[in-house]
């Protein structure tokens, strides 16, 4: 794969396996009445924000979504802080106040995941804004769902980051589902990618259970991107493993259709399988890095458990102003 | 002391700001060559180029979330709502994102964004360009409402949003561009929280903010002949309120009329109304009164815009009532 070195391809295995596993524990917490509230699980998605942050740059930003948390962990986000967030915690990413929509880190360029389906599309032509007025070459990685493609502020902010040739890169985690309504049924195009033409942008598809075609797409457009050929529009088919949320059991969906993923696009299994195959890693040493990354989120769950709740007069004395 | 348009004002603490800090910039609707549609921008392209006047198509919800992009990333942009009627079109930018930012990601993120607009009647626009709106953001927290009535207050406070950190919502008011008012040379800038008396009085407060407080002044100077001496109260930012130089004008006054041009249901005059209340009931003499506009839509018709906004005289008539 051009552009991608032996350790780039551990890392997106590492990302992935980390985002996977994180995952289940964090809706093992939320059938136990640990987590509560909103959680989206990231499960079979994981190529998308794993293949897209390993093509950016550390100082690059990303803006994410309510399906938030491999987009954190994948631009470096630290699952202790993480973990006590979404435990309700004080040293949690947004001091127990956020929650799993909200997650946001000034220092790593996330930009803040969004409640709000489609919130951060915007968002993403201000930051476009940013990096093309400080010409530093800096690009926005902006995601978003196939609900929100639907959203009347996708087509306002690629409209406005097209005339102003704004570095952001737009990717569509098309996951087939916005809740229960199929994306067939609501994109009124084949796919999502065929709206770039009339933003006169590029639009690529790929796979987005590989994290090396995503690698690519976004290199190639981040690389416009920088050099001020303006914004892109990828679309990865995906499949979301789970229902909307560990309450939905997706009865909208044929049993079928979600066994095909998971037996045969799951993408943490074909990654590992397809680096093992050609000799990158060892069986081994994935075993190594599945245990340690284990232990990882173990360790993270620790520090949540083991966190002060959010001291109440502090958020009464921080927030009396407002 | 010069005596300068209120929008003349605004012009000017954009340019004082824009000079002092190159993260200060402009985008919004008809901002460029066109100098906005009060024409507060005038010549700013030509100064500044376009990259720090930036002119945007009709994208009210990118607008805002431009603004809102760019001031999480170091910038301190003015996104620029034509008229408040079209915040409805960004509304989700405003309140479920600028506003909620700070305090929902525990202040790991910054939003210093202005929110410049206007709003009010008295221009024949009718239902759709003449709205009220200030009482839908004053409900909202974590944004601040800045509602300026004089030359001076405008640029003193515009500059103080513009330095803030958080959102502010700054709201004109249509009918009050081209009103003259004295601004010095040298720079200055008003805080939030800040109200300013603009007539000493001590028989009635009366609480006007906007375009409402000459409306006020005129029903003050007609009720002086009467042997009525009236205190007019400007708070200039509805938030923060000075609620405390409120109460202290109520304990000398003992009586209180608010004045609003909008609508009274769910208003902001309810709510001060309801705070005097609780805090200086003791020092009420008279019921508190609001004047406020009619629950109507602004009617196009001239004469039914006029019968839709409080005046001298509904002002004049209420504190009659009181005294």
């Amino acid at each position: 794969m051009p552009g991608l070195t032996k350790t780039d391809r551990i890392t997106i295995l590492k990302t992935l396996l980390k985002i996977r596993r994180f995952e289940e524990k964090t809706i093992q917490l939320y059938q136990t009445g640990k987590i509560w509230g909103y959680l989206h699980p990231y499960l079979g998605e994981e190529a998308v924000a794993s293949g897209a942050c390993q093509a950016i740059k550390k100082d690059d930003y990303i803006v994410s979504t309510h399906r938030g948390h491999g987009h954190c962990i994948a631009k470096g986000g630290d699952l202790n802080k993480m973990m006590a967030e979404l435990l309700g915690k004080s040293t949690g990413y947004c001091k127990g106040r956020g929650g799993s929509m909200h997650i946001a880190d000034t220092h790593l360029k996330i930009l803040g995941a969004n409640g709000i389906v489609g919130g951060g599309i915007p968002i993403s032509v201000g930051a476009g804004f940013s990096c093309k007025l400080e010409g530093r070459g800096r690009v926005v990685l902006c995601f978003f769902g196939d609900g929100a493609a639907n959203n009347g502020v996708f087509h306002e902010s690629l409209n406005m980051a097209s005339v102003f040739k704004l570095p952001v890169i737009y990717i569509c985690e098309n996951n087939l589902y916005a809740i229960s309504m199929c994306s067939k049924d609501s994109v009124a195009c084949e796919d999502v990618a065929d709206r770039s033409d009339s933003y006169s942008m590029p639009g690529i598809i790929v796979d987005g259970t590989d994290p090396e075609q995503i690698f690519k797409a976004v290199s190639d457009a981040a690389r416009g991107a920088r050099k001020g050929r303006g914004p892109s529009l990828i679309e990865a088919k995906t499949y979301r493993f789970t229902g909307h949320h560990p309450n939905d059991p997706a009865e909208y969906r044929k049993k079928e259709e979600a066994d095909y993923y998971k037996s045969e696009k799951d993408p943490v299994t074909n990654y590992t399988q397809k680096l093992i195959k050609e000799k990158v890693v060892t069986k081994k040493q994935v075993q190594d890095i599945d245990r340690e990354i284990t232990d990882s989120v173990e360790e993270s769950v620790k520090f949540a458990e083991q966190s002060p709740e959010p001291d109440l007069e502090q958020f009464l004395e921080e927030v009396k102003h407002i | 002391m010069a005596e300068i348009e209120y929008r003349e004002a605004l012009r000017q603490a954009i340019i004082e700001e824009m000079d002092r800090d190159p993260k200060v910039f402009l985008i919004g609707e008809d901002i460029g060559v066109y100098g906005g549609a009060f024409r507060v921008y005038k010549g700013l392209l030509d100064k500044y180029g376009p990259d720090r006047v930036i002119n945007t198509p009709i994208s009210e919800a990118a607008i805002l979330g431009a603004g809102v992009g760019a001031a999480l990333t170091g910038y301190r942009p003015i996104s620029e709502i034509m008229f408040i009627d079209f915040a409805t079109l960004a509304m989700d930018q405003i309140v479920n994102q600028a506003a909620k930012i700070r305090y929902m990601t525990g202040d790991s993120l910054n939003v210093p964004l202005v929110i410049r607009t206007q709003g009010g009647a008295g221009r024949g626009v009718a239902a759709q360009h003449s709205q009220s709106l200030e009482a839908w953001f004053y409900h909202v927290p974590g944004l601040k409402v800045v509602m300026p009535s004089t030359a001076y207050d405008a640029k003193g406070l515009l500059k103080t949003a513009i330095r803030d950190d958080n959102p502010t919502m700054f709201i004109e008011q249509k009918m009050i561009y081209l009103n003259q008012g004295e601004v010095p040379a040298e720079e200055y800038l008003i805080p939030f929280g800040s109200a300013d008396i603009k007539r000493e009085g001590t028989d009635i407060t009366i609480f006007a903010y906007s375009a409402m407080v000459f409306e006020a002044l005129k029903a003050a100077e007609e009720l002086e002949k009467e042997g009525i001496s009236c205190e007019v109260f400007d708070p200039r930012t509805l938030v923060p309120l000075d609620e405390q130089a409120l109460i202290e004008s109520v304990k000398k006054t003992n009586r209180l009329v608010i004045v609003s041009e909008a609508c009274q249901r769910g208003s902001v005059a309810s709510d001060i109304c309801a705070r005097v209340v609780d805090s200086a009931f003791d020092w009420l003499d008279a019921p508190i009164k609001v004047v406020a506009g009619l629950n109507t839509p602004i009617p196009y018709n001239s004469t039914l815009e006029q019968a839709s906004i409080p005046h001298q005289a509904d002002i004049v008539e209420a504190v009659r009532k009181l005294i």
